[in-house]
């Protein structure tokens, strides 16, 4: 065999080589789209009796009866959207705060002890903030707040049904306080990093003019990051709709509507986490299974909308989301 | 008072603030921290890791069978998961840099990132406990391998892209096919930030819950077959809380200080490695 031949072999051997590498790496990037379109069909099979059998009533009704078979999830979507909307009120101010203190005030011996500190927070795991809020939260709004808010707002007016009620120190509330910390963490990390995209210039210019620290940040640097902003804020709201464990403990998994934040109900993921193993009918799966449809397109949306928003900026901004 | 005085009291009464919303989530990060060790601490013993998960009633017994079951599903879906995202992370980093199906594969990856465990959790109930017919250790894997994925994809590529280019055409000039330049230059450039993905992934799934309660579901006795329901600290710590059981519930906080803990280091080593990295990682 000639020197020549060797070195051919050689090369085929390497040709070959890359073609099988190129093709396992594609093949593992593909998989990704798979999942998620595995995951749209799977959800669709397994919840196609309960859509074919109650149609457009599911979302629309305010039933969930396992002894008659009867499900509609309307308390379960309006379960999370509250619980959902609470946690934006409460953690929108405070990751801003946050943001503000990182980038902006905090002198910078303190910036990263403090900003880890707050990811940390984020890599505590949800069912952690579940038995915290059970057992640490719940009672100390049962016993303090609670009270308060139903003598002192409950008389007001037109408003007042949102804080009439038993303190039961479980409810919209309660979940609402928990999912807040929960996405305090991611909302306040992304804001913080889409800050450190405004260039020095612009805020030097404002300096310069005379701003005070909070004019600058309130008329240069949110303007410049509005978009980045949005962006962290959906990403938090689409963790908090689909927030599982930490709801599961605190929300009292009742299935129905109540007008007052005091009361117990239930949220679409609470729901699947607490009935799904003890699910009898085949219906019932199924329902459970078409709630976790309904968590998918409304999450799916809220994500899908956020990373649109977010695409354009540095990628690092998200790595931590 | 005059418009100067007034635009510095805003000024002050807007940076205290800002500075009240960190002291409130240190805060909460504290009281956590304090409660799990408070209460955690109180039942920790040799038993905890000696002796499997009590029956209702009994003033003994451990975790061991739950920090088994946690270990072993942890590794498993690390082990599934881990070699899939960083073939697809290297496609997306080096193959189909700027290709449209990137772009495409880089959202959906995104997407998935963020996407409620609970819905990974029904998938894999759909796609792997029903055909088998029952609760199994190995679907509570796949289901944490999903979950861990996207987080190992991401980082993956993000480190690929810190290698810099330069070495990269080096090793093309002498010759070398893009496998090799791969395999021989980048990923041994990128090695620990792509271990740091993983540690980060491991943080990821080891405390999932939601995904567990209708795949690996819980098991109270020792078990080690695949096949089977397996035990795992989150569950166990999720039926043990709502207990009513003195024993079952110091069980579920002392699991969760273990888990906490465990997590809490694991993330901190991460980000050691990553700032020790260079500054300013990311790509552009």
């Amino acid at each position: 065999m000639s020197s020549a031949e060797a070195f051919a072999r050689q090369l085929e051997g390497q040709r070959l080589r890359e073609r099988v590498f190129r093709g396992s790496t594609l093949a593992a990037a593909i998989l990704v789209l798979v999942l998620l379109g595995g995951v749209v069909v799977s959800l669709l099979h397994g919840a196609w009796p309960a859509f074919a059998r109650f149609r457009l009533a599911f979302i629309t009704q305010d039933v969930w009866n396992p002894v008659t078979d009867h499900y509609g999830a309307l308390s379960a979507i309006y379960g999370t959207v509250v619980t959902s909307a609470l946690a934006m009120i409460f953690a929108l101010p405070v990751s801003f705060g946050i943001a503000v203190f990182l980038t902006e005030l905090a002198p910078s011996w303190l910036k990263r002890p403090v900003g880890v500190a707050i990811e940390l927070l984020a890599a505590i795991p949800s069912i952690i903030f579940g038995i915290w809020g059970l057992f640490v939260l719940a009672p100390l709004l049962q016993e303090s707040a609670e009270p308060w808010i139903d003598a002192h707002l409950g008389p007001l007016p037109f408003v007042g049904a949102l804080f009439q009620g038993a303190p039961y120190g479980i409810g919209f509330l309660t979940a609402g306080i928990v999912l807040a910390i929960m996405i305090v963490p991611f909302i306040s990390a992304v804001m913080r990093d889409v800050f450190e995209t405004v260039p020095d210039v612009l805020k030097e210019s404002g300096y310069g003019l005379g701003a005070t620290t909070w004019e600058v940040i309130w008329k240069v640097v949110v303007p410049y990051s509005r978009t980045g902003m949005i962006g962290g804020i959906m990403l938090g709201l689409g963790r908090a709709l689909g927030e599982t464990m930490a709801v599961t403990f605190v929300i009292g998994n009742a299935h129905h509507i109540s007008a007052s934040l005091l009361a117990p109900g239930t949220t679409i993921s609470a729901a699947i986490a607490n009935e799904f193993t003890e699910a009898t009918t085949p219906l019932y799966t199924s329902s459970l299974i078409a709630l976790g449809v309904l968590l998918f397109v409304i999450t799916f949306t809220v994500i899908a909308a956020a990373r649109l928003l977010l695409l354009r900026l540095d990628r690092r901004a998200l790595a931590s989301a | 008072m005059n418009r100067r005085a007034i635009r510095k009291f805003v000024n002050l009464l807007a940076l205290g603030l800002s500075g009240l919303a960190t002291a409130i989530g240190l805060v909460f990060l504290g009281a956590i921290l304090w409660t799990l060790v408070k209460d955690g601490v109180a039942g920790l013993s040799t038993a905890v890791f000696t002796q499997s998960t009590p029956p209702p009633g009994s003033t003994s017994g451990g975790l061991l069978n739950a920090i088994y079951g946690s270990a072993v599903m942890t590794v498993l879906g690390i082990l599934i998961g881990g070699p899939i995202g960083m073939l697809a992370g290297t496609y997306l980093a080096e193959y189909g840099r700027k290709s449209a199906l990137s772009s495409v594969i880089r959202f959906i990856n995104d997407v998935l990132l963020s996407a409620p465990s609970i819905i990974i959790g029904l998938f894999v109930y759909e796609l792997v406990v029903v055909p088998m017919g029952n609760f199994s250790a190995i679907s509570g894997a796949i289901a944490l391998a999903i979950i861990a994925m996207p987080v190992i994809v991401r980082t993956t590529e993000d480190m690929l892209n810190l290698v810099p280019q330069g070495m990269k055409d080096a090793s093309t000039a002498m010759g070398a096919y893009p496998w090799r330049t791969i395999t021989s230059i980048a990923y041994p450039a990128a090695r620990s930030g792509m271990v740091t993905g993983l540690l980060l992934a491991v943080a990821r799934i080891s405390g999932e819950t939601a995904p567990l309660l209708f795949t690996a579901l819980n098991n109270q006795f020792w078990s080690t077959s695949l096949k089977a329901p397996m035990a795992n600290l989150p569950v166990v710590i999720f039926q043990f809380a709502l207990s009513p059981y003195d024993n079952w519930q110091q069980l579920a906080w002392t699991g969760a200080l273990l888990i906490t803990f465990t997590i809490l280091i694991l993330s901190i080593i991460a980000r050691v490695v990553v700032s020790r990295l260079s500054p300013g990682t990311g790509r552009k």
